[in-house]
C-alpha cells in the first residue's frame, strides 16, 4: 500500500514570490495554490509523496515588523491543514529569516511539524523556538544546493525523525545530560595548557561572534529625509508604564513624539540599570536629543522627524536579542519611510 | 579601538560620557545645548557620507573634553 501523501504549505517572501523587491516589502500575506518560485524546484526534489499544496507569501517588512503578522500568516498556512510547513530558504536575509523562523515556530506551537531554512548567521536562527531549522547557503546563488539540503531534511522531518546537525540542522538540538569522560577541573587545565601552547580557539563554551554589518548607503538629500531617534538608553515615560527591563532586555518599545518639542524631566526618565541615570533624569535630552532635532527640523535641515522614538535598554543584552532588535527596528523604520536614524548609545 | 568600532557600528560620533551621549552636565545650559547641536549636525553629516567600514566622525571640541 502506498504511504499517504504528505501535504506541505510553503512560506516564502515577496521577492521569491515574484511580487517585487524593497518596493513590495510591505505587502501583506497572500495564499496561492501549489508551489511557486523556489517551491517549484523544491517540489521536484521532494518527489511524489511530499506535495506542496499551497504557498503563502508576505513582504519582509510586513512579516518581521509587526507582532500580528505571524498569526495572519499562520492562519493562511492552516487553511490547508498541512502535515508539514516549510519556510525559506532565507539565506542571510535578516527580515526574511526572522519571518521564516517565527512562522515555523508558531506553526510548531499549533502542533504542525515545521522546518525553516536559512544560513547559520541569520538572526532568525535564534527565533525558531521548537521548530527545526536547516542550513542554507549565504545567498540565492546557492539556491540549488540549499533546496537539495532542504528537500532531504523535509523527508526526514516528515517521517517523524529528528534532524541531526550532520544532516544540516542549525542550532543546538534539545539539551541532553551527558556524562563527561573527565572532570571539569581536568578539562579546564587542559584548556589552559592548550592556550599556553598557542591554541587560542580551544573552548567548551564558544562565545557569540560579532558579525560584519554592511553600512547603509549615504542619505542623498537630508532636506527630504525622514529622521528617527532611537536609543538603547532606556528613556521611558515617567513610571515606566510598559515595564521595560533595566537589564537583559528582551523587548523594545516605541513612544510617540507627535506634538512634543521637548522632553520634560518630570515626564521622562531613564530606567537603564547599567549607569547612573542622574544626568539623564535631570535632562532627558542627554539621551534622546529631541530639542535639537526639532530645531533642525524647523530649519529644514531634515525633511521631518519620525513621529515616535524607539527604545530599549542596552545592558547585558544578549547578542541574539540585540540582532533581533536591530532587524526589527530597521524593518519598522523602513515601513515608516524613515531613511536615517540617530541611535544614542550609552 | 572603541567598542562601537569593534562591534561594527558603521557611522560613529564619539561623545563625552556613557550616561549622557547627547549632553555634557559640566557645561551651562546654553553651552550644553550648543554642544548637543554640534553632535547632531555631525551625525547628519555622517549619515550623508558613504562609508564602507566602521568610521568615526570627530566633532570639533570633542577630543579635549572627552
Amino acid at each position: 500500500m502506498k504511504a499517504p501523501m504528505t501535504k506541505i504549505v510553503h512560506y516564502i517572501n515577496q521577492f521569491f514570490a515574484g511580487i517585487g523587491g524593497e518596493d513590495a516589502a510591505g505587502s501583506p500575506p497572500v495564499r496561492v495554490e501549489g508551489a511557486i518560485g523556489p517551491g517549484r524546484r523544491l517540489q521536484q526534489l521532494l518527489g511524489d509523496d511530499l506535495h506542496i499544496v499551497a504557498t503563502v507569501h508576505c513582504g519582509d517588512d510586513y512579516a518581521s515588523g509587526s507582532a500580528d503578522a505571524v498569526q495572519e500568516i499562520l492562519a493562511l498556512v492552516r487553511q490547508d491543514d498541512p502535515d508539514l510547513v516549510i519556510a525559506g530558504p532565507a539565506f542571510t536575509s535578516g527580515r526574511y529569516g526572522l519571518a521564516c523562523a517565527r512562522v515555523a515556530a508558531a506553526a510548531t506551537e499549533h502542533g504542525l511539524t515545521s522546518l525553516a531554512a536559512m544560513h547559520e548567521d541569520n538572526p532568525g536562527v535564534d527565533e525558531g523556538g521548537a521548530a527545526t531549522i536547516v542550513r542554507s547557503g549565504v545567498a540565492a546563488r546557492e539556491m540549488g544546493s540549499s533546496l537539495e539540503t532542504l528537500a532531504a531534511a523535509a523527508a526526514i522531518v516528515a517521517g517523524g525523525e529528528p534532524l541531526t546537525n550532520e544532516q544540516g540542522r542549525l542550532g543546538r538540538p534539545r539539551r541532553q545530560v551527558v556524562r563527561a569522560d573527565r572532570p571539569a577541573a581536568a578539562r579546564a587545565v587542559d584548556l589552559v595548557l592548550a592556550r599556553l601552547g598557542g591554541d587560542l580557539e580551544a573552548t567548551e563554551v564558544p562565545l557569540p561572534r560579532f558579525e560584519q554589518v554592511t553600512p547603509a548607503a549615504a542619505v542623498e538629500d537630508l532636506a527630504q529625509t525622514v529622521l528617527a531617534l532611537v536609543t538603547e538608553g532606556a528613556l521611558v515615560p515617567e513610571g515606566n508604564p510598559d515595564r521595560l527591563e533595566s537589564a537583559r532586555a528582551t523587548r523594545w518599545l516605541r513612544y510617540s513624539l507627535d506634538g512634543i518639542d521637548s522632553l520634560a524631566p518630570d515626564q521622562y526618565g531613564s530606567i537603564h540599570g547599567g549607569f547612573s541615570t542622574v544626568w539623564a533624569n535631570e535632562d532627558p535630552h542627554r539621551i534622546v536629543p529631541l530639542d535639537v532635532a526639532r530645531e533642525l527640523e524647523a530649519e529644514g535641515a531634515i525633511g521631518r522627524l519620525h513621529g515616535e522614538y524607539l527604545v530599549t535598554a542596552g545592558n547585558g543584552t544578549s547578542v541574539a536579542n540585540a540582532r533581533r532588535f536591530g532587524v526589527e527596528w530597521a524593518a519598522d523604520l523602513r515601513r515608516s519611510e524613515v531613511r536615517a536614524a540617530i541611535l544614542t548609545s550609552t | 579601538m572603541s567598542i562601537a568600532e569593534r562591534v561594527g557600528a558603521p557611522r560613529i560620533v564619539a561623545t563625552r560620557g556613557i550616561p549622557y551621549p547627547t549632553g555634557d552636565p559640566s557645561l551651562g545650559p546654553a553651552a550644553e545645548r550648543a554642544w548637543r547641536r554640534k553632535l547632531l549636525e555631525r551625525a547628519l553629516e555622517a549619515v550623508a557620507t558613504p562609508v564602507s567600514a566602521p568610521t568615526i566622525f570627530e566633532v570639533d571640541g570633542g577630543k579635549d573634553a572627552a
